[in-house]
Formats: C-alpha cells, structure tokens, sequence
C-alpha cells in the first residue's frame, strides 16, 4: 500500500483571496493618498486642519502632527478617557504691519483635532515633543493591552 | 506584435513609478520697503535639510524631510510623506546674491531684498 501524501489545493502557498484583499488595499491606499492633499489642510471645511498620522507597535501609540511656525507655550494637549485632544493657535507674527501682501497660503489661528486611541493607553506617562515643526506624542500602551505571548505545552 | 508590445509598457511603466513625489509647501509672501519676504511651511525639514538655488531668475527651494517613518503599522495616516518643491520666478528687481534664509520649527523664512537701483531715490534739487 502506498501512502500519498495528498496536499488540499486551498493549503498551497498562493490563495487567490490574499490577492484580491491586497489589490483592495492598494486601491484603498491609491485613493487615500491623492485626497488626502483636499482634505487634510486644505481647509476645505473650515479654518485649519492639521495633518495628523496615527501609528502604533507593540508597545505605544505615536501621534505625529504637522503644526510648522507655532510656538510651544501655544499648543495644547489633553487627554481624556481614551481620546487625546491637540488644539491651540497659531499667531501671526507681528511684523506684518507695512508691506502689502501677494500670497496667502498658510493658516493662522486656532486649529482642534480629536484622536481616539485604538487601544488602552497609560495616561501617565505620554510624552510630548516638538521639533522641526512637527508634534510628537507618544502614548505608551497599558499593560493590559499588550498582546501578550502565550506559551504552549506540550505534554 | 509581442516584440514592439513589451518595450512600451516597460516604459509606460517606468514613467507611471516616476511620477512627481514633492509636495509644494504653503507659501506667504509679501513686500515690505527694501526686500520681499517669503514664508514656507515644511514641516519635518531640519535646516539641514533645506537646499535653496537660484538660477538665472528662478529661485528653487527643495527641503528634505528627516523625520523617518515610525516604526509600527499606521492607524491612520494623512500626510503624504513627500519632500518638498516649489520654484519661483524671480523678478529682476531682486538682488539675488543677498538673500537670506531662516530655517525655524518647519518654516523657511527668505528675506529677498530688492536691488538698490529700485528702490526710490530722493534727488535733491539744486539752488
């Protein structure tokens, strides 16, 4: 009698399904990437809207949030039952009292975003920094909501 | 066919991956007595990173970025992570050789003075 091994075709390496959701993905990413230049502080809807970006690893949430020219002292971070607020104003400087003006692109004035955080952070001990014009916070996750390693035993 | 097919899409590809990956900046400008000044916003460019030319009459402004990605996945990402471009046409009347440049917390600050010919002259009247 022979044994065969018989391999199920859905088992092999290349799932047609792996394709297809990485094609959505790229679609999704095409779009999300040639909006974003409308919607993220265009100020299509009003005022000024920072540009944020959400990353996370295994151990934090970092923040990063585009706010050039501002000075410290006028940048305002809170945090509140899972959702981090970073509101504030920029001020226009005051030597714009001779001279006349031919472009106007940047925003002056108070701008408010709201981040949730996709998981439980330790409030006390989020860390903020600026530099280069943009704002750095990083929320370190709770302990609780680290995927934690679960080990086997084998018996 | 298949022979002439092959190398046009190589090169249709090949211009696809080339598209343009600057971001132009925000820019203010504005004249005051002796000089023009312009402002850009660049976030994440260190001075380091700033590389200003002016060539003939055009006055090119490119800042790298030198914040790296973090590490981690995106929850949610709307900037574009592109270094940024953007050229002007400089008028005659600027005296290109003395531009300054001031590099602050992600704004580029360029002080283009005007020439001295420009700018008005009192001529005195003589008795």
């Amino acid at each position: 009698m022979n044994l065969i091994r018989y391999q199920e075709p859905e088992l092999a390496t290349w799932s047609p399904l792996n394709r297809l959701s990485s094609l959505r993905e790229e679609m999704n990413r095409l779009l999300d990437g040639s909006l974003a230049g409308f919607s993220g502080s265009a100020g299509l809807f009003g005022g000024w809207n920072p540009t944020v970006d959400v990353f996370q690893d295994k151990d934090n949430v970092l923040i990063k949030a585009e706010l050039p020219g501002m000075k410290k002292e006028d940048i305002d971070i809170t945090f509140q039952e899972g959702t981090l607020t970073i509101c504030g104003e920029r001020k226009q400087e005051s030597e714009v009292k001779e001279g006349e003006v031919y472009r106007s692109e940047r925003f002056f004035g108070k701008f408010h975003r709201t981040v949730s955080m996709p998981t439980k952070v330790d409030a006390e001990k989020i860390k903020a920094s600026y530099k280069d014009g943009i704002l750095s916070v990083q929320l370190p996750k709770a302990a609780e909501a680290k995927a934690k390693q679960i080990d086997v035993s084998v018996s | 066919m298949t022979t002439h097919a092959a190398p046009l899409e190589r090169q249709a590809e090949q211009q696809v991956s080339r598209l343009p990956a600057w971001e132009q900046p925000n820019a203010d400008i504005r004249e005051e007595h002796d000089a023009y000044v312009l402002e850009l916003e660049m976030p994440g460019v260190s001075k380091a990173g700033i590389e200003v030319t002016v060539e003939q009459n055009q006055l090119t402004i490119v800042g790298h970025r030198s914040d790296a990605a973090p590490q981690g996945e995106v929850v949610y990402q709307e900037s574009r992570r592109a270094d940024f471009r953007r050229t002007f046409e400089l008028d005659p009347s600027i005296n290109a050789a003395k531009i300054q440049a001031k590099m602050e917390q992600g704004i580029l600050r360029l002080t283009l003075p005007k020439a001295e010919s420009i700018k008005p002259r009192k001529i005195q009247v003589a008795d």
